[in-house]
C-alpha cells in the first residue's frame, strides 16, 4: 500500500452520500487527535519508563558515573544469585497471605453475611474493611509494635499460659515472614469481602429457593450457585490481591529492612536495596523487568479463568 | 485491515522515536564534564561577603535531638555574619538523606553543601564518578591542613579515582567525633558491686554477675540490622589487634577475616548470645526501642555511639556512665568510630566558595563550642571545653581515644556493598542461623574479591 492510495480514501468518502463523515462507525484522523493528550500521558510516564528501564537492565550500572554494556548478565544474576531469587521465593509465600487466604475467608464470611439477616451488617462491613483505608505504612508501624518481643502479641500469650509461644516474632527466622504475610491477610480479608458481598447481592433469591426446593444443603447451595455467580469478582479480588503480594514494599521496608538476614526480602525491597542503596542499578532494572512480567502474566491467567467460567 | 496497518505503523514509529531518545547509554549524559576544574589555592575568595547575593542549598541528616539545634544555630550566626547569603536547609533522616543524595549529586542542580558518609558506599563512589570536589585548596586557603588533624583528615580523604581510602585529596569536613563505646547504668553496677569493666575478662564477669541478679545484661536492638556493625565491632575491637581491623574496614590489602583472632571475636559473640547475656529477641528490636528500654532501667550495658549522649543525659540524668570497649587481646581499648558524616561540596553545585566558607564556618573554634553546648562531642579542641556528667566522661574517652590511638573504623566501610553483606551476616551469627566460621567465610569472600588480596 502506498502513501497516496491512503491519501486517497477519505478524499473518495467525501462523494458518498453520507457526507463528509464516512461510513458510520469508520474512525476518522480527527480521532488521534481526541485519544492524544492520554497516549502523550501513558507515553510519557509508563512507556518512556519502561523502555529507559528495559535498557538499563541491559547495563552494569552504579546510579552516578559510566556503565558498561553486560547484555543479559543482569538477568542471568536475578535467577541465580540466592538472595535474589529468594526474594521471589518469598513473594510467593506471602501470595498464600495475601490471596488465598483472604479471598477464602472473604467468601466464607460473605456467603455467611449474606444468607442470615444480620442486624448491623453494614457496621461489620465498615470494620472489616477499615484496614483498606489506612494508610500502609501505618499499618505497619503499629504492627511492628504489636510483634515487639514485649508487645500487646506476646504479652497476650503469656497472659493466657502460652509462654512458650512468645518469641520476637519480626526477629524469628521461621516466623518473620508468615508474620509479615499475616498484616497482608488483615489488610486484604475487608477488600475481598466486600467485593463478594456486591457480588452476591445481585444473585436473585429464587435461585436458592428452587435449590432448597431440590434439597440442596447449605453447602451445596454456596458451591452450585454462590461461587459460580461470583466468580467475576473472585478473578477481580485474586488479581488485586496478587499484585499486592507480588509489589509488597511498604511492609516489609518499615517492619524488617528484610530481616533477620534475608529471611523477608520481597523483589520490590531489592529493586530499591539494589538501586538506591547498593549501586547496582543494572541488577535492580533487570529485577523490575521481571517482576513486571510476572506481574502481567499472573493477572492474564487470572483473567482468562475468570472469563472463560463466564460463558 | 487499512487501518490496522495505518496503526501499527505509527506505532513502530513511536516505539522508534522512544528507543531514539533511549538510545544513549545509562550515566552518558552528553558532553560529561567531570574535569571540573577544581580552583588553585590563589583563587579561593575567602571572604564570603564579597561573593554577592546566594543562595546556598545545604542538605544535612542532623536530626537527632541537639543536632538540629546545634546546626540551626550555626546557620543562623552564619547568615548574620554574610548578610548576602540565604541558607536553604534540607534536613532528612540518615537513611533518606543517603537515598536521594545519590540522584541530587548526579543532577545539574546539585546542592550546594551536603553531608555524604566518607565510607566506600557513599563518598567513594561519588569520588570515582567525580561528583565531588577536592577541597585541598581550600584546605590550604582557610588553613583546614593545620585545624584538622591528619588521622581525622584520612576518614576522609580519597585518591582521585575513589580506589584508595585514607589517602589522596580531601573529600570532606567533619563537625562531630564519633565513638561506639559502652554505655552502662551506674545505679544498677553500683548495686552489683561493680566497677565499669577495664577488660573483656572484667566485662564477662560483670555479665554472668548481672545475669545472676535477674537483670538484662545487655541492652541491644538489630531489626535495622545497621546496629549488628556496631555490635560484632564492640566485640571483635576485644580480640583483633588495630592492623588488622583497620585494613578489613577500610578495605586495604593485608589481613584476613578468617584469622584466629577473628573466629575467636565471632565465637565470643555466639556464647555470649547462647549465655544469654544480650536481651531477649534482640532481632526483633529496633534500636530506637532498644536505647529507649535501656534508658528506663532495662539493661546494665548498652553498646552505643556518642550520637545518644544528648537524648541518654535527659533520659537518665547521673544515671548513664561511658567508657572505651573493655581491652581484649591487644591490651588496648580499641573503639569504633571516626568522624560524624562529613560536609562535602558537590561537583555540580554552581556556589562552590560560598559553600567552602560555610563548611570553614561550621567547623571552627566557635563551632566547636556549639557542638559541645549541644551535647556533643566536637571533632577538635574537645580538650578546650568544660563539660559535666556524662559528657564529661565521653569527652575523656574521646581524648583517651585520640592520644592513644585506638579508633579503629566502622566495618561497613570496606566495600561498595558490604554494608547490606556484613548486617544480614551479623543477624545470621546472632541468630544462630549461620556458624561462626560460616560467617567469616561469608565476609571473607566479599573483602578478598574487593582487595584481591
Amino acid at each position: 500500500m502506498t502513501p497516496v492510495q491512503q491519501m486517497a480514501t477519505p478524499a473518495a468518502t467525501v462523494r458518498t452520500p453520507s457526507g463528509r463523515r464516512g461510513r458510520p462507525g469508520e474512525p476518522r484522523r480527527v480521532a488521534y487527535l481526541y485519544i492524544l493528550p492520554a497516549v502523550a500521558v501513558f507515553g510519557l510516564f509508563i512507556l518512556y519508563p519502561l523502555i529507559r528501564t528495559a535498557q538499563f537492565s541491559l547495563y552494569e550500572w552504579d546510579g552516578l558515573g559510566a556503565s558498561s554494556w553486560v547484555g543479559l548478565a543482569n538477568y542471568q544474576a536475578v535467577f541465580s544469585e540466592p538472595q535474589l531469587r529468594g526474594a521471589f521465593v518469598h513473594a510467593l509465600v506471602l501470595i498464600v497471605f495475601y490471596a488465598v487466604v483472604p479471598v477464602t475467608l472473604g467468601l466464607l464470611l460473605a456467603a455467611t453475611m449474606s444468607r442470615a439477616l444480620l442486624r448491623g451488617l453494614g457496621f461489620f462491613r465498615v470494620v472489616l474493611f477499615l484496614p483498606q483505608v489506612i494508610p500502609m505504612v501505618v499499618v505497619a508501624i503499629a504492627w511492628r509494635q504489636i510483634y515487639e518481643p514485649e508487645g500487646p502479641l506476646n504479652d497476650l500469650l503469656r497472659f493466657v499460659g502460652l509462654d512458650s509461644l512468645a518469641r520476637p516474632w519480626l526477629g524469628d527466622y521461621a516466623w518473620a515472614l508468615p508474620s509479615v504475610g499475616i498484616v497482608g491477610t488483615w489488610v486484604g480479608t475487608g477488600l475481598c469481602l466486600v467485593l463478594f458481598l456486591a457480588g452476591m447481592a445481585r444473585i436473585p433469591r429464587e435461585l436458592y429457593e428452587a435449590a432448597r426446593l431440590d434439597g440442596a444443603g447449605p453447602l451445596r447451595e454456596f458451591v452450585a450457585i454462590t461461587l459460580p455467580s461470583v466468580r467475576g469478582e473472585l478473578a477481580v479480588a485474586l488479581t488485586l490481591t496478587v499484585i499486592a503480594a507480588l509489589k509488597t514494599f511498604d511492609l516489609v521496608y518499615v517492619m524488617t529492612s528484610g530481616g533477620p538476614g534475608t529471611e523477608t526480602t520481597v523483589p520490590s525491597y531489592q529493586v530499591y536495596n539494589n538501586a538506591f542503596l547498593l549501586g547496582r542499578v543494572g541488577t535492580a532494572t533487570a529485577l523490575a523487568i521481571v517482576l513486571t512480567a510476572v506481574v502481567f502474566v499472573v493477572t492474564v491467567v487470572i483473567n482468562r479463568i475468570g472469563e472463560r467460567g463466564q460463558r | 485491515m487499512r487501518l490496522f496497518t495505518r496503526t501499527s505503523t505509527r506505532w513502530g514509529a513511536a516505539v522508534a522515536a522512544a528507543l531514539l531518545i533511549a538510545a544513549c547509554a545509562p550515566g552518558d549524559d552528553g558532553g560529561d564534564d567531570d574535569a571540573t576544574e577544581a580552583p588553585a589555592a590563589g583563587d579561593v575568595q575567602t571572604d564570603a561577603s564579597q561573593l554577592g547575593d546566594i543562595t546556598l542549598t545545604v542538605w544535612d541528616q542532623e536530626v537527632r535531638e541537639g543536632q538540629t539545634e546545634q546546626i540551626e544555630a550555626l546557620n543562623a550566626a552564619f547568615e548574620e555574619a554574610y548578610p548576602n547569603i540565604t541558607i536553604e536547609r534540607v534536613s532528612r533522616s540518615t537513611d533518606d538523606l543517603r537515598t536521594t543524595l545519590r540522584l541530587a549529586l548526579s543532577g545539574e542542580d546539585a546542592p550546594d553543601v551536603v553531608q555524604a558518609n566518607n565510607g566506600r558506599p557513599e563518598m567513594g563512589q561519588y569520588v570515582a564518578s567525580g561528583l565531588l570536589t577536592p577541597l585541598d585548596p581550600y584546605a590550604e586557603a582557610y588553613g583546614w591542613f593545620d585545624r584538622f588533624p591528619e588521622s581525622v583528615r584520612a576518614l576522609a580523604s580519597y585518591s582521585d579515582d575513589g580506589a584508595t581510602y585514607g589517602e589522596g585529596e580531601l573529600y570532606g569536613l567533619p563537625q562531630m567525633g564519633e565513638i561506639v563505646g559502652l554505655y552502662y547504668n551506674k545505679t544498677k553496677l553500683d548495686a552489683l558491686g561493680l566497677e565499669p569493666p577495664a577488660t573483656t575478662e572484667d566485662f564477662e564477669a560483670a555479665l554472668t554477675a548481672a545475669q545472676a541478679a535477674g537483670e538484662i545484661p545487655i541492652q541491644f536492638g538489630n531489626s535495622e540490622p545497621w546496629a549488628g556493625i556496631h555490635e560484632f565491632g564492640f566485640v571483635q575491637n576485644q580480640f583483633s589487634d588495630a592492623e588488622t581491623i583497620r585494613n578489613l574496614g577500610f578495605g586495604r590489602p593485608g589481613s584476613s577475616w578468617t584469622s584466629e583472632d577473628n573466629l575467636a571475636a565471632a565465637e565470643a559473640t555466639v556464647s555470649w548470645v547462647d549465655s544469654g547475656y544480650f536481651v531477649d529477641g534482640f532481632n526483633g528490636i529496633t534500636y530506637d526501642s532498644a536505647w529507649q528500654s535501656f534508658s528506663q532501667g532495662n539493661g546494665v550495658f548498652f553498646v552505643g555511639g556518642t550520637w545518644l549522649i544528648a537524648d541518654l543525659a535527659s533520659a537518665m540524668g547521673e544515671e548513664v556512665g561511658f567508657v572505651l570497649p573493655p581491652a581484649g587481646a591487644s591490651g588496648q581499648n580499641l573503639v569504633t568510630g571516626g568522624i560524624s558524616i562529613p560536609w562535602a561540596i558537590p561537583a555540580n553545585s554552581d556556589a562552590q566558595d560560598a559553600a567552602a566558607a560555610y563548611i570553614d564556618f561550621i567547623t571552627n573554634s566557635d563551632a566547636m563550642t556549639a557542638v559541645t553546648e549541644a551535647g556533643n562531642v566536637p571533632v577538635i579542641e574537645a580538650d578546650q571545653q568544660t563539660t559535666e556528667g556524662l559528657q564529661a566522661e565521653v569527652f575523656a574517652a574521646w581524648a583517651q581515644a585520640g592520644s592513644e590511638d585506638l579508633i579503629v573504623p566502622y566495618l561497613d566501610y570496606a566495600t561498595e556493598t558490604f554494608y547490606d553483606t556484613i548486617t544480614a551476616a551479623v543477624q545470621n551469627l546472632m541468630g544462630a542461623e549461620a556458624t561462626p566460621q560460616q560467617f567469616l567465610d561469608t565476609l571473607e569472600a566479599e573483602y578478598t574479591a574487593a582487595t584481591g588480596s
